[in-house]
C-alpha cells in the first residue's frame, strides 16, 4: 500500500478556452493534513474540482488509493470515499440541517438509521449542528453553514476529506473552533486536503504543504520546514507566516 | 412548518370571495367554484410533473403537451374496449374501467417520456433555446404520430354512465365527475408531497432542484434521478390527459398544445420548480377561467394572463419561486 492516498501526476485542466492547470503534481500522504496554498487564481479550487471530476482533466493522471480516477464521474469518485466541501459550502438552503446530514449519509434512509455514535461525535465537534437540527439550513449564519458543510462531509467515514477555504469569511473565534475540529478529525485518522488562504490556519494544522502558482505546484514539503524558512515563505507566498 | 409561507394559500379563497358579489347567486357561485377547483386540479396533475422537470433538470419542455394528448387517446382505446363497464350506471363499475385506463395511459406516457428524454431532451441539456425548439418539434412529431394511430379527427370520450349528472347541494348543482377530479387531484398532490418530504428520493429531488453538482459530489447519480423525474412527469401528464379528455368529453391530437398555454401560466404563477406553487397556481387559473367564462366570456383567456401579470407584480419569481 502506497504512503500516499492521493497523487496527481502532470494534471492539466481546461475550462472552455482557458488552460487553468498546467501539469499539477501533488501527493497527499495517508492520515495527514495537506495544505494547498497559493494566491488567488493560482489554480487551487480548479485542482480540487478536477480531483472530484467536476471538471475533467485534459491530460495527466489522478490516482486515489491505487485506483486511477482521472476519468471517473463525480458520484463515483465520491463513492470511493472522497468527501468534498466546496468554497460556496454547497449547503441545501431549503432543506433542514437534519435533511442536509441525511442526504450525505448514503447508508441511511431515515435520520434514525444514521450512526448515532458518529452523530454524537459530530455534535461535540460542531454544537450548532445539533442546536439547529430542525432549522432550515439557509437560516444559519455563515460560520454555522460552514460547520454544517464540514459535518455533512464526515457524517459517514470517508478516506479523504477535501475542503476548499473553510475559514473564508469567518470570525476569528469561529476559525479557532474550526481549527480545533480539524485537529480532532486529523487525530481520528482521516486524510485531509485543505485549500486555505488563512496562513495562521494553515500553519497550525498542516503536516505537509503544497504551494501553487500559475496552475502548477511550485513547492511541496512539510509545513514545519516552510514555517521555519522565512525566505522561502517570502519567495513562495510574498509574505512571512 | 412555522417557516412555511402561508400568504399565497389565502389567494384561492380570496379570489373566490371577491367574485361572489359579482355573481350574485350563491348556488351559481358554488357550482362555478367547484367547477373551477376541478379544472384546477386537472391542470395541477398535468403541471406537477413539468414543474419538477424544470426545477430539477432546468429543462424547458415545451413538448409536455404530447404526453397529455397521448394519455387521452390511450384512454379512448381502453375505455372503448371496456364498454360494458362504462355503460353501467354503477359508479364502482365505471371506476373499474377508468382506473385501468388511467394506469395504461400513465404507463404509455411514461414509456414515451423515457424515449423523449433520451433522444430529444438529453442532447440539449444546458441550452434553453435549443430545448424550446427541439421539444416543440418533438411535440409536433408526437401529434403527427397520434394522427397516424388514431386518425386526425376529434374522438368522443364520453363520461361513463355513472359519472354523468350532478349532485344537488341546496340549489347548487355539482357535477359528479368534477368531484372525482378534485379527489384524484388531491390524492396526486398528497402522494407527491409525501414522496418529496418523507422519502430519501424526495429529499434528493429537492436537493437536486437547488444544487445538482453538490448532489453528485455526495455520491448520487443525478442523471438517474433526472430520468426518473422526467418519466414520472410524463406519466402524470398522461393521467392528466385522461382527466382532461373526460372533462372535455372529446379528444383531438392538438389538445396538448392547447393545454400547454394553461400549464405554463400555472408554472409561472406558482414559481418554476415548486409543487405547492403549481397547485395554488392551477387552482387560481381554474377558478379564474370559470368565473370569467360566466361573467365576461370574451375575456376568458386574457383573464388568466392578467392574473399571471398581477402575481408577478407581487412576486416576480412566482408565489413560491426559488429566486433563480
Amino acid at each position: 500500500m502506497s504512503d500516499h492516498l492521493l497523487t496527481l501526476e502532470g494534471v492539466h485542466t481546461h475550462i472552455g478556452a482557458y488552460h487553468i492547470l498546467h501539469g499539477v503534481d501533488l501527493a497527499v500522504p495517508r492520515g495527514q493534513l495537506t495544505m494547498l496554498l497559493g494566491r488567488n487564481g493560482a489554480g487551487k479550487t480548479t485542482t480540487l474540482r478536477t480531483i472530484m471530476g467536476l471538471w475533467r482533466a485534459s491530460a495527466g493522471r489522478i490516482v486515489f488509493d491505487g485506483q486511477d480516477i482521472t476519468r471517473l464521474d463525480t458520484q463515483r469518485v465520491a463513492r470511493l470515499g472522497v468527501a468534498y466541501v466546496p468554497e460556496n459550502m454547497g449547503i441545501f438552503a431549503d432543506l433542514t440541517v437534519k435533511e442536509n446530514m441525511l442526504l450525505a449519509a448514503r447508508q441511511a434512509r431515515t435520520a434514525a438509521q444514521m450512526d448515532s455514535q458518529r452523530l454524537q461525535w459530530i455534535f461535540r465537534l460542531f454544537p450548532a449542528v445539533e442546536k439547529f437540527w430542525l432549522h432550515p439550513a439557509g437560516k444559519l449564519s455563515g460560520g454555522q453553514k460552514q460547520m454544517l458543510a464540514v459535518a455533512r462531509a464526515i457524517v459517514e467515514p470517508r478516506q479523504l476529506l477535501i475542503v476548499d477555504e473553510p475559514s473564508k469569511g469567518l470570525a476569528p473565534a469561529i476559525i479557532n473552533n474550526m481549527i480545533d475540529a480539524f485537529a480532532q478529525m486529523k487525530a481520528s485518522g482521516v486524510t485531509i486536503l485543505l485549500v486555505e488562504q488563512n496562513i495562521n490556519f494553515a500553519r497550525r494544522l498542516g503536516d505537509t504543504v503544497a504551494v501553487m502558482d500559475n496552475g502548477i505546484v511550485i513547492h511541496a514539503g512539510t509545513m514545519q520546514a516552510l514555517a521555519e524558512d522565512e525566505a522561502l515563505q517570502r519567495s513562495l507566498l510574498g509574505l512571512a507566516i | 412548518m412555522k417557516d412555511f409561507d402561508w400568504k399565497p394559500l389565502a389567494l384561492v379563497p380570496l379570489l373566490a370571495l371577491l367574485v361572489l358579489p359579482f355573481i350574485g347567486s350563491a348556488s351559481t357561485w358554488v357550482t362555478l367554484t367547484v367547477a373551477g377547483l376541478a379544472m384546477g386540479m386537472i391542470v395541477f396533475v398535468i403541471a406537477s410533473g413539468l414543474t419538477l422537470v424544470f426545477g430539477l433538470m432546468d429543462i424547458l419542455n415545451f413538448g409536455h403537451g404530447v404526453f397529455i394528448a397521448l394519455g387521452a387517446f390511450v384512454a379512448t382505446s381502453v375505455l372503448g374496449s371496456m364498454a360494458d363497464y362504462t355503460a353501467s350506471a354503477s359508479l364502482w363499475t365505471n371506476l373499474m374501467a377508468v382506473f385501468p385506463a388511467m394506469l395504461v395511459a400513465m404507463l404509455v406516457a411514461g414509456a414515451v417520456g423515457l424515449a423523449f428524454e433520451r433522444f430529444i431532451v438529453r442532447p440539449v441539456y444546458g441550452n434553453h433555446l435549443k430545448q424550446i425548439l427541439i421539444t416543440m418539434g418533438g411535440m409536433i412529431i408526437g401529434e403527427e404520430l397520434i394522427k397516424v394511430i388514431w386518425g386526425p379527427l376529434q374522438i368522443p370520450l364520453p363520461l361513463p354512465e355513472g359519472m354523468r349528472g350532478a349532485l344537488l347541494l341546496g340549489d347548487a348543482a355539482v357535477e359528479k365527475y368534477r368531484l372525482l377530479a378534485v379527489i384524484i387531484g388531491l390524492a396526486v398532490f398528497g402522494a407527491l408531497l409525501w414522496v418529496l418530504t418523507r422519502t430519501k428520493i424526495g429529499l434528493l429531488i429537492r436537493a437536486g432542484v437547488q444544487d445538482r453538482e453538490m448532489v453528485e459530489a455526495l455520491g448520487y447519480r443525478i442523471r438517474t434521478l433526472f430520468v426518473g423525474v422526467f418519466v414520472a412527469g410524463s406519466a402524470l401528464a398522461g393521467l392528466g390527459g385522461v382527466m382532461w379528455g373526460l372533462y372535455q368529453q372529446n379528444v383531438v391530437p392538438q389538445m396538448g398544445g392547447q393545454v400547454n398555454v394553461l400549464i405554463f401560466i400555472v408554472l409561472i404563477i406558482g414559481g418554476l420548480g415548486s409543487t405547492s406553487g403549481a397547485l395554488i397556481g392551477a387552482l387560481l387559473v381554474g377558478l379564474m377561467a370559470n368565473y370569467t367564462g360566466f361573467l365576461v366570456p370574451k375575456a376568458a383567456l386574457f383573464s388568466n394572463i392578467a392574473l399571471m401579470m398581477a402575481v408577478l407584480l407581487w412576486r416576480p419569481q412566482g408565489i413560491y419561486g426559488a429566486g433563480r
